[in-house]
C-alpha cells in the first residue's frame, strides 16, 4: 500500500464508492470486474483476516488479559469489530424520550467481519407486506425480480442449508449443512411437541470450499474472521478480489462528508476528510455509489445541501432519514438437568447456530401482524470472561455428582467440580423479528452537534410501537414453551411488561435499516427500484437504505442481492450511454 | 498447529495478497511516537495495544490486598487430583488486571476485603490471612453460602459471590483451567456430528435430520 498525500483527485473515477461492507464491496466487485476505474472511500482501516498482524481466530482465552471480555471491543477482545456503540470523537445524539444505540464498525468490510452470517433470502411475502396486512408500504420489486441475483449471491459467496420448500424461506443454492449438535438434536426433538418448526440454519460458512477461498475447519469463531476466507467477509470475498483486478483504489480512513453536484443537480463526486491529517480532498466520479449503512448514509445525503437539493441530496420527497427500523430481540436462557456431566467433545461446529426456527405461524389469527425467527445457542463452548459467573444460582438447586443436594454457592473442591459438572448444560434462544417501518422513528440532522471532523451529526427519534411489543411477549410465551418441552428450567425471572418482554433497545441488533427507501411514486421514496437515486440520476444507494421493510429475516443477503443488481443496472446504462 | 502453518496447510497459495490495484492509506501526522508501535500486531490494534500496556504498568492493589485475594482464590478453587489452584493458575493477576480494566469492580474488590478483615478481627483478633485454615474457613462459611447467611454478613455475601465469580473466570480461562474443564474445541477440524456413544447416551440419532437432506 503506498502512502499517498492526496489533496485533489486530477483524474475522474467512474465510480466512486462510500462504504465497503456488503453493498459497497459487492459494488465494487461487480464494477471493478466489468472493468470500472473506481474508487472506494472506507471510514475505517485496512483489514484482512489472513494478514497475521489482525489475527485473533485460534487464540486461547488467556491470550487476552481480560479474557476476551468486552472493555475494549463491544464483542469481546478477540471479536473482529473495530468501532462499536461509541466512537470516540463520533457522536450522535437522540431526542428526549428515545433510547436507540448505533453500531459503527469501521473497517475494511464493516459489519460483515464480525456478523452472524446468517443468510435468509426475503420471501414472497415479505415484499408485499402492505397488501398482506394494510401496515406499511410494499416494496416496488417481488421476490419474482429478486431471485435470479439471490442465485447470483448464493454462487459467489456461498450459504449452507437444507431445501425445505418452505412458502416465504425460499430455498437457496446450498452448500452442505453441517450436523447438529447435541443441544440442537434436543431442540428438533422438543420442538416436534412445541410445533415450533426447526430446520438446518442457513450460514454463509463453506463447508464446501469454492471460488479459490478454503474450507470451513469448524473452529467456531467466524465472529473473529477467518484466515482462510471460510466465512463470508466483504474485505475478503469481495473487495481484495476487487483490487486483484487492477481497477479499484481503495482509500483507507477517509470519512465521507458530502456528496458534491453541480450546478445541473448531477453528483460529481464526494468530499471526504483524512482521518490522520484532518485535511479535506475531494475525489470525483461520474457515478457516485453511496452504501455507508443505512444511517451513514442518510446522514450523507442530508449534509449535501445545495440550491439544487435545499433539503439535501435525494430528499425532494423529504423522507431521507425515516422509516428507520431495528430487528426486534428479546432472549431467554435456561438450565437443561440431564445434560449435567457430559462427555467431552469438541463441538465447536460453524461459528453460529446449526439449526433455527423460521417463523411458523399465522399472524392473522395473533395480536401482532409480523413474524420472528428464533436463533439458537448453547453447547461446550470456549470458556471467556464471564464462565462460572452465577454458579451459586445453579448449584443449590441440583444434585452434584455425587448426588446430593447441597447449598447453593459454596467453595473448595466441591465447587471446583461442580463447574465441570454444569459445563455445557446451558442453552438460549433469541427471537429475531420483524418491526413496522413508521415514518416518525427517524434519523435526522442534529442542529448542534458536529463531530471531530466537522460534519454535523446524527440525532435519531424512535419508539417501539405495541406491535413490536405484543411480539416479544409471545417471544418470551414461545420460549418458556421450549424450555419447558426440552425439561430445562429457564434462568431468572421470565421478563414482563415492566420492561417490554425483554425487548432489545432499538439499533442493538444491528439490523437498521429503511431510511433512504425504493419506491414507484417520487413523492413518498428517495430512490427507484434500481437503488437510483430519484432526483439523481447518477447516485445510488445499496445497503440497508433502500428497504421498504426488512422482514423476519436478516437483512444482509438482501443488500447483497440488491448492490448486485443496482451494479448490474448501472452496467447496462453505462453501456446504453444513460449514464 | 501455529496459525502460520495452518495459513500453508489450508491452500490460500500465498498468505499476502497480489494487490495490483492500488491501496492508498492517508499519511500520518509526524509526531514523535513515544515508542514505535505498529498499526496492527498480533490482532490488536495501536490504541488497543497502548490502552493495555498502561494498565499493565499501573498497581492498584497493595501487596497486603493481593495476599488476601490470594488465599481467598486459593479457598474458592483449590489444588486438587486434576488440576493446581487458583494462585498456581495465576488468578490473583488476573483479579489484579480486571479491577484496573474494569473500575467498577474497584470499590467493591477493596470495600469487601476491608470487611472481610473486619469481621475475622471482630472474631479472631487478627487479619483474614493472619488467621489459621480453619479461621479463615469459619469467616468464609458466613458469606460463601448466600441461602442461609445472617443478613448482617450480606455485604460479605455479594463480595464473595465477585470473588467466586472472577476466581472461577480467571481460572477456567488459562491453560490448566481449560485443560481441567476438558474444552476441546480450538483447533481445526472436520466436525461430523455428535459421537455414536453421546447419541446413544441421550437416545438420539441423525435419522430425523437426514430428512431434511434428501428434500
Amino acid at each position: 500500500m503506498n502512502d499517498f498525500q492526496i489533496k485533489e483527485q486530477a483524474n475522474v473515477y467512474d465510480v466512486v464508492i462510500v462504504g465497503s461492507g456488503a453493498g459497497g464491496g459487492m459494488a465494487a466487485y461487480q464494477l471493478t470486474k466489468a472493468g470500472a476505474k473506481v474508487c472506494l472511500l472506507e471510514a475505517g482501516g485496512y483489514f484482512d483476516p489472513a494478514d497475521p498482524k489482525y489475527i485473533n481466530q485460534l487464540k486461547g482465552p488467556w491470550e487476552s488479559p481480560r479474557r476476551g471480555a468486552s472493555t475494549l471491543r463491544a464483542f469481546g477482545d478477540f471479536d473482529a469489530a473495530w468501532g462499536g456503540w461509541e466512537i470516540d470523537g463520533e457522536p450522535y445524539t437522540r431526542k428526549k424520550g428515545t433510547e436507540f444505540d448505533w453500531f459503527r464498525s469501521r473497517m475494511l468490510g464493516g459489519r460483515t467481519n464480525h456478523w452472524g452470517r446468517i443468510s435468509l433470502r426475503f420471501g414472497p411475502k415479505d415484499f408485499k407486506r402492505k397488501s398482506v396486512d394494510g401496515l406499511g408500504d410494499d416494496w416496488p420489486i417481488s421476490y419474482d425480480d429478486m431471485a435470479p441475483y439471490y442465485d447470483e449471491v448464493d454462487k459467489l459467496i456461498g450459504v449452507f442449508g437444507t431445501k425445505e420448500g418452505l412458502a416465504n424461506d425460499p430455498d437457496s443454492i446450498f452448500l452442505p449443512a453441517p450436523k447438529p449438535r447435541l443441544h440442537e438434536l434436543m431442540l428438533m426433538e422438543a420442538n416436534k411437541k412445541t410445533g415450533v418448526l426447526t430446520i438446518p440454519s442457513r450460514m454463509s460458512m463453506l463447508t464446501k470450499p469454492i471460488n479459490g477461498r478454503g474450507e470451513c475447519f469448524y473452529c467456531g469463531q467466524c465472529s473473529r474472521g477467518c484466515m482462510a476466507y471460510a466465512d463470508f467477509s466483504s474485505s475478503s470475498v469481495l473487495v481484495i478480489p476487487a483490487m486483484k483486478t487492477g481497477n479499484l483504489t481503495l482509500i483507507n480512513n477517509a470519512m465521507a462528508r458530502e456528496v458534491l453536484t453541480d450546478e445541473t443537480g448531477k453528483a460529481t463526486g464526494v468530499s471526504f476528510v483524512n482521518k490522520y491529517t484532518l485535511e479535506e480532498t475531494t475525489v470525483r466520479g461520474k457515478i457516485v455509489i453511496l452504501a455507508a449503512s443505512a444511517c451513514e448514509s442518510s446522514r450523507l445525503l442530508l449534509n449535501s445541501k445545495s440550491g439544487n437539493h435545499p433539503n439535501g441530496l435525494a430528499n425532494a420527497s423529504g423522507i431521507v432519514g425515516k422509516y428507520l427500523h431495528d430487528s426486534t430481540g428479546a432472549s431467554r436462557s435456561a438450565f437443561i438437568p440431564h445434560l449435567t456431566n457430559r462427555k467431552r467433545f469438541n463441538e465447536d461446529g460453524v461459528g453460529g447456530m446449526h439449526v433455527y426456527s423460521p417463523w411458523w405461524l399465522d399472524n392473522s389469527k395473533l395480536d401482532f401482524p409480523r413474524g420472528y425467527h428464533i436463533e439458537y445457542g448453547g453447547g461446550q463452548r470456549m470458556p471467556g470472561y464471564g464462565f462460572g459467573f452465577g454458579m451459586e444460582n445453579v448449584n443449590g438447586k441440583h444434585p452434584d455428582r455425587s448426588g446430593k443436594m447441597k447449598e447453593a454457592g459454596g467453595y473448595g473442591a466441591s465447587l471446583k467440580d461442580d463447574y465441570r459438572f454444569f459445563y455445557g448444560t446451558d442453552i438460549g434462544m433469541a427471537g429475531r423479528g420483524e418491526a413496522v417501518a413508521r415514518e416518525d422513528n427517524y434519523c435526522e440532522i442534529d442542529p448542534n452537534v458536529v463531530d471531530k471532523y466537522g460534519i454535523p451529526v446524527l440525532r435519531f427519534n424512535y419508539k417501539w410501537s405495541d406491535y413490536e411489543i405484543k411480539q416479544a411477549k409471545h417471544m418470551q410465551d414461545t420460549f418458556e414453551e421450549i424450555i419447558h418441552a426440552l425439561g430445562g428450567i429457564p434462568n431468572g425471572t421470565k421478563p414482563g411488561a415492566d420492561n417490554n418482554y425483554g425487548l432489545a433497545a432499538p439499533g442493538r441488533i444491528i439490523h437498521e435499516v429503511g431510511t433512504v427507501r425504493m419506491g414507484n411514486d417520487p413523492s413518498k421514496s428517495a430512490l427507484n427500484s434500481q437503488c437510483q437515486a430519484h432526483d439523481v440520476k447518477n447516485l445510488f444507494v445499496v445497503d440497508g437504505g433502500p428497504f421498504v421493510s426488512q422482514a423476519d429475516k436478516n437483512p444482509t443477503w438482501t443488500i447483497l442481492a440488491l448492490s448486485l443488481r443496482a451494479s448490474e443496472f448501472i452496467m447496462k446504462e453505462v453501456k446504453a450511454k444513460n449514464l | 498447529m501455529k496459525r502460520r502453518d495452518l495459513l500453508k496447510n489450508i491452500g490460500l497459495g500465498t498468505a499476502g495478497v497480489m494487490v495490483s490495484g492500488e491501496a492508498m492509506s492517508q499519511v500520518k501526522p509526524k509526531v514523535a511516537p513515544v515508542k514505535e508501535i505498529p498499526e496492527a500486531q498480533n490482532g490488536k490494534l495501536r490504541d488497543e495495544i497502548i490502552h493495555d500496556n498502561k494498565l499493565k504498568a499501573a498497581k492498584f492493589f497493595t501487596p497486603a490486598e493481593l495476599a488476601t485475594i490470594t488465599v481467598l482464590s486459593d479457598i474458592i478453587i483449590p489444588a486438587d487430583s486434576k488440576s493446581g489452584s487458583a494462585s498456581q493458575a495465576g488468578v490473583p493477576a488476573f483479579i489484579e488486571f480486571i479491577a484496573k480494566d474494569m473500575p467498577q469492580h474497584q470499590t467493591p474488590l477493596r470495600g469487601g476485603l476491608m470487611w472481610l478483615n473486619t469481621q475475622s478481627k471482630k472474631m479472631f483478633s487478627k487479619k483474614f490471612v493472619a488467621l489459621t485454615p480453619a479461621d479463615r474457613l469459619k469467616v468464609v462459611d458466613l458469606i460463601a453460602y448466600p441461602n442461609k447467611a445472617k443478613k448482617e454478613h450480606s455485604q460479605g455475601v455479594s463480595f464473595f459471590n465477585l470473588m467466586r465469580n472472577l476466581t472461577a473466570t480467571g481460572f477456567f480461562t488459562t491453560e490448566m483451567g481449560v485443560k481441567d474443564l476438558g474444552y476441546m474445541g480450538n483447533t481445526p477440524n472436520k466436525w461430523d456430528g455428535v459421537p455414536d456413544d453421546v447419541l446413544k447416551q441421550y437416545n438420539l440419532s441423525y435419522n430425523e435430520w437426514e430428512k431434511h437432506l434428501a428434500k
